[in-house]
């Protein structure tokens, strides 16, 4: 088949590789119908993650139709699924709780070892997303193995296009719970960093939940403006004092919940990130932090700090002062996909979120690696990148 | 099971590690560090973590390494797929063969070179739902001992198993080949198995990212 695969530092090409098959019982074999890049595949892109290795299929938002089940899948061929970025067995503790992002089983036991000096625990597995997280081969892909396809996989029924569902298997999702995470309360303001397909689903998400507004900044004119356009307030990082406009705002009060839609590469030259990009290049584990610094100084007393931005390592200059004499509350984490499937395809059914609003570039599985270096270097005009294979 | 913590640490600690050095004491090595909390010659005051998260992990001529891990699953089932030894090949990677007969139990394990090692063992203690012992007899390749113990988990949460390993590393040409097999980090190796243990018994089968069946 043909597949998107990693080769180093923003070189990733479309390769022959060897078909997926059934290996393990509950497993499913999809052929993608759609799939599309992340703002996490840039992390990837740019090499700040490790645990990449050449040859490895990336891709964690796919869609497809089941081609080959294994004798204790519960899908039929033919069905039409989603599958969640997130691995789960829907048997342990965590899955149980609906933490699947957490599930304890879906990382293979040797590669395990990668993560859990490094964070105390060991990671889940992901699809397409390096060894730390199982190195499971990816979704930018013809066909995918699916493990546990009891568990992940949403069954979509006939009505709704590709595009209008495949984003349930993460953006969609994570927007969510970002905002969720953020117990949005009468009267509350929202702040969001990061105007990308994360930041603009949460900001969605986020009015929907009932936020009394919400105030969406970036520096991309494009993006900002559809922010706007979902009923977002704006701020333009480049031309405005973030801080100071997010106080008057909110009446000298400061933002209730602020939302780091950002992650590990925040962009912008201030001095702290300068630094932070130095110590990224020459490779000690450190992530840059910008935002969620400026996150914690912004939001008020009290208040909610969301993160789905993600980060790998460390960081340095964290505002460790603000954030106790604040009282501030923390959430983060990769997305429980599962747990939010049911709920967001009935919304998007019901017309009730529109998920199609910011793809702006549809492109076949060849000409992926365009497409990576556009979402990368051209964010302002390429918002989302949707790739089908076999066009 | 309840531990006295404030017997004698020294004067039982040189004890045992006498007997170890003689042979003498079945699963000695286990016990001792399974129940010394604190051991001997090291400063401060004994405490109440296991004594597998000792600094100290050699135990007379006995290398010891043990690992926690609490799975999903009723207790009583869990035990009885343990005590069912030939159940044990299922998530061990480098185990190659477990066959028993009475309390002895051959196991058959990979070893550099297509080579394999012997180690034949004999069940000293088994305790329904609590725990099961083993230390290996005369004939064996390895010396070794070994004791898995099963408590229910708070909360619901299923069970706890805690298994800990004890063997001499081996002198000689063939022992050194041993010593290499176990050094491969029997704790690493130990992790791998027990978290094994825990998808068989969760999910019905071991993670895999591998997109092909390997024949
Ligand atoms: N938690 C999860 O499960 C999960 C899932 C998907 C994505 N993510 C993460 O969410 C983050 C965003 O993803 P995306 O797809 O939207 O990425 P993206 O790269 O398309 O968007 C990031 C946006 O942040 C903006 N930005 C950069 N620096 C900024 C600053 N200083 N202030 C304000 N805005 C700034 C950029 O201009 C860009 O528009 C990434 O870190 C991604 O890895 C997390
Ligand atoms: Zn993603
Ligand atoms: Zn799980």
């Amino acid at each position: 088949m043909r597949a998107l695969t990693y080769h180093g530092t923003h070189d990733v090409r479309v390769d022959t590789v060897p078909d997926p098959q059934i290996v393990n019982p509950r497993d499913a074999v999809i052929e993608v119908t759609a799939t599309a890049i992340c703002g996490s595949d840039l992390h990837l892109y740019d090499g700040v993650i490790p645990g990449v290795m050449q040859g490895d299929i990336l891709g964690h938002e796919f869609m497809g139709r089941v081609v080959e089940t294994g004798p204790d899948s519960t899908l039929k061929k033919d069905q039409r699924v989603v599958v969640p970025f997130t691995i789960s067995c829907g048997k342990c503790f965590h899955c149980m709780k609906q933490q699947y992002s957490a599930c304890d089983n879906s990382n293979p036991a040797e590669k395990q070892d990668l993560t859990e000096p490094l964070y105390g625990e060991a990671l889940s597995g992901l699809f397409g997303y390096s060894h730390l997280t199982g190195g499971y081969p990816g979704g930018q892909a013809e066909y995918v193995r699916v493990p546990y396809s009891d568990v992940g996989p949403i069954v979509i029924p006939d009505g709704p296009s590709d595009e209008e569902v495949l984003f349930l298997s993460d953006i969609l999702p994570t927007g969510w719970m970002a905002a969720e995470n953020c117990d949005i309360e009468e009267g509350d303001t929202v702040a969001v960093w990061g105007c990308g397909p994360v930041g603009l689903f949460a900001i969605q998400s986020a009015l929907l939940m009932g936020a009394h507004q919400v105030i969406a900044i970036d520096h991309y004119p494009n993006r900002l403006d559809l922010a706007r356009k979902l009923g977002a307030k704006v701020i333009d990082y480049r031309r405005t004092h973030v801080l100071e406009a997010l106080r008057e705002m909110t009446g000298g009060i400061g933002p209730d919940a602020v939302i780091d839609a950002v992650g590990m590469e925040s962009h912008g030259f201030y001095p702290d990130n300068v630094m932070d990009t130095v110590k990224q290049k020459v490779g000690i584990g450190a992530d840059r932090g910008h935002v969620l610094r400026e996150a914690i100084m912004a939001v008020r007393k009290g208040g909610r700090v969301s993160m789905p931005g993600v980060y790998g390592g460390f960081l340095d200059k964290f505002p460790t002062g603000a954030f106790m004499e604040k009282g501030l509350q923390w959430r983060t984490g990769q997305t429980h996909v599962q747990k939010y499937s049911e709920e967001l395809l009935k919304r998007i059914q019901e017309g009730e979120i529109d998920t199609t609003f910011l793809i702006s570039h549809r492109l076949s599985l060849e000409e992926a690696p365009t497409g990576y270096e556009n979402f990368h270097s051209n964010q302002d005009d390429w918002t989302k990148v949707v790739l089908t294979p076999g066009a | 099971m309840e531990h006295d913590y404030r017997v004698n640490v020294g004067t039982k600690g040189r004890d045992a590690a006498l007997m170890l050095g003689a042979g003498l004491l079945t699963v000695g090595a286990v016990a001792y560090w399974q129940q010394t909390r604190t051991p001997p010659r090291l400063p401060g005051v004994p405490d109440s973590a296991p004594g597998r998260t000792s600094r100290q992990s050699r135990y007379g001529d006995y290398a010891v390494s043990g690992r926690s891990v609490t799975i999903n699953r009723p207790i009583d089932e869990v035990y009885a797929f343990w005590r069912d030894f030939s159940n044990l090949a299922g998530f061990m990677s480098h185990v190659e063969k477990v066959e028993t007969e009475g309390d002895m139990t051959t196991w058959t394990i990979a070893a550099p070179g297509n080579q394999s090692v012997t180690v034949r063992s004999r069940i000293v203690s088994d305790r329904e739902n609590e725990e099961i012992a083993w230390r290996s007899v005369e004939e064996s390749d390895i010396d070794t001992e070994g004791k898995v113990m099963f408590r229910e988990a708070p909360g619901g949460r299923g069970t706890e198993v805690e298994a800990v390993i004890a063997y001499v590393p081996p002198a000689g040409r063939f022992g050194q080949m041993i010593a290499k097999l176990f050094q491969r980090e029997p704790r690493v190796q130990g992790r791998h198995e027990l978290k094994r243990l825990k998808m068989l018994m969760e999910t019905g089968e071991i993670t895999t990212s591998q997109n092909r069946k390997t024949d």
